[in-house]
């Protein structure tokens, strides 16, 4: 049954009336978009869209909450960017992660601020994560079976300290202290609950988190560039790294020169 | 075509190039338009003047490129009876975005670059996907032939990201006239091998001065 759910945006049409073409006939055109949804109103494929990979992740931990993510976007096979911010800093207290289509990620998380300083106006004191993610969650789910990509983590500190939520355009809003999302998160999540304690001190954190990443990067090849890594505590979130991950590379694994054992030298001339 | 009720769109092919410099910024296009072997025009203009520092080009379906230019320039006349000034182009930027996004689920097949000077008077160039994702970055392509353009930009004018920390400067060393340079060579080598890139390429360059505007004549095959 198709949820007969208005429509908020302007001039868009129901879903469910439009009937797309799972191919473009016309020939190999790079670069158009692939709105692939599940179910039984086929709003189906055109070409790529822009996706955000993918490695993203987040952890509570008592000092506050890491939030860490690569910075690939990729138009199916084709890396169309690799300096895509993927936390944006949604107030100077609480930050949101990005995975899946880039556009709807976007667009959602800046109306989410908006509608945070809206919540701080009216109300006049600060939002609460679970407020946030909750009007995260309830968008999403007004439009789910349309056709939103959104995996998303909002992380922050309000009055009852860390705070961390996973929320996706599924409807789903998960509470949790450890997350990872993206195509990369079964490699970050090797890593990150391997190495996760709760009492660390945030450097030790953000190295973790920093690891977790560039093992992700590592093996998935949705996912590279830059890794970031933002701390939340209770003075706001922070930036405390962002480095290359060809680098971070040979930082954890320097290349060690073999000794040579036969050394070919020329021969003297006769 | 459109004689699909269940496909609208149509590819009119073409490549839009654009770089941002300290002070300048370059944006071009080719000129032809084409629907799947034939070409309709040689001389389609794919560059939109929005603003006195901000310029649009687009590359994918023209039907909808004039149908977002038209709406786009509107808002700016709004913007200037309101606001007594002109959009700047960060501001035009997230408006094309949400433009975009409004269409979320019937889209404007468009590949969209804006570019033109910031209010600090720096180069500054947005790259779009068709839904209306954007990231401010130094140089992008769009279009058919991007994918043999934007390597050899890579090659030439990769910068330090901008997410690194400690940030590194990000600058593109070129001066303008070695931008316009390279996006001459660049058009020509996209057009030796994409069939929907040739013609002729316009090259607008926005500086302090103003708006200037250059063709270039490309291959017709």
């Amino acid at each position: 049954m198709r949820p007969s759910w208005r429509m908020r945006t302007a001039c868009g049409r129901r879903a469910g009336d439009t009937l797309f073409d799972s191919r473009l006939a016309l020939g190999n055109f790079p670069s158009t978009f692939e709105i692939k949804r599940v179910g039984s109103n086929s709003v189906e494929a055109f070409e790529k869209l822009k996706l955000l990979s993918r490695a993203t992740l987040a952890f509570i931990f008592k000092e506050g909450v890491i939030v860490a993510a690569d910075s690939r976007a990729s138009m199916g096979g084709y890396i169309s960017s690799q300096s895509v911010k993927k936390i944006i800093e949604i107030n100077p207290y609480m930050l949101g992660t990005m995975a899946g289509g880039a556009a709807d990620c976007q667009f959602w998380h800046r109306n989410l601020g908006i509608k945070c300083r809206l919540h701080e106006l009216a109300n006049k004191r600060r939002i609460s994560v679970t407020g946030a993610s909750k009007l995260l969650s309830n968008i999403l789910y007004s439009y789910r079976g349309m056709g939103l990509s959104v995996g998303t983590m909002i992380a922050g500190w309000d009055e009852k300290g860390p705070g961390l939520y996973y929320v996706d355009s599924e409807g789903g809003r998960l509470k949790g202290t450890r997350f990872s999302v993206g195509s990369g998160s079964p490699y970050a999540y090797g890593v990150l609950d391997n190495g996760y304690r709760f009492d660390m001190t945030v450097e030790e954190a953000a190295e973790l988190a920093r690891r977790a990443i560039y093992h992700a990067t590592f093996r998935d090849g949705a996912s590279g560039g830059v890794a970031s890594v933002y701390y939340v505590g209770p003075d706001g979130w922070k930036k405390m790294s962002g480095d290359d991950v060809g680098e971070l590379h040979y930082k954890y694994y320097p290349v060690v020169p073999t000794p040579i054992e036969q050394e070919m030298v020329d021969a003297p001339a006769a | 075509m459109a004689l699909r009720r269940d496909w609208v769109y149509e590819n009119n092919g073409g490549t839009c190039v654009a770089i941002a410099g300290s002070d300048y910024c370059v944006i071009a296009a080719d000129t032809r338009l084409s629907v799947g072997y034939s070409i309709y025009t040689r001389e389609f203009s794919k560059i939109c003047n929005l603003a006195d520092k901000c310029v649009l080009a687009t590359s994918g379906f023209q039907g909808d490129m004039k149908a977002l230019q038209k709406n786009l320039a509107a808002r700016h006349l709004i913007y200037q009876h309101q606001h007594n000034k002109q959009m700047s182009c960060p501001a035009m930027a997230q408006l094309l975005s949400n433009t975009l996004y409004y269409k979320r689920f019937f889209p404007y097949y468009t590949f969209n670059i804006l570019g033109g000077l910031d209010s600090n008077g720096k180069g500054c160039v947005f790259t779009y996907d068709a839904v209306g994702s954007y990231e401010r970055v130094g140089y992008s392509a769009q279009g058919t032939g991007a994918g043999l353009i934007i390597p050899v930009l890579d090659n030439q004018l990769k910068s330090p990201s901008p997410l690194l920390l400690p940030a590194k400067d990000a600058v593109t060393p070129l001066s303008e006239a070695e931008a316009v340079d390279l996006v001459k060579d660049v058009f020509a080598s996209a057009t030796e091998r994409d069939i929907y890139t040739g013609d002729k390429v316009e090259i607008v360059v926005i500086n302090a001065s103003g708006i200037r505007q250059e063709l270039m004549e490309l291959r017709k095959d």
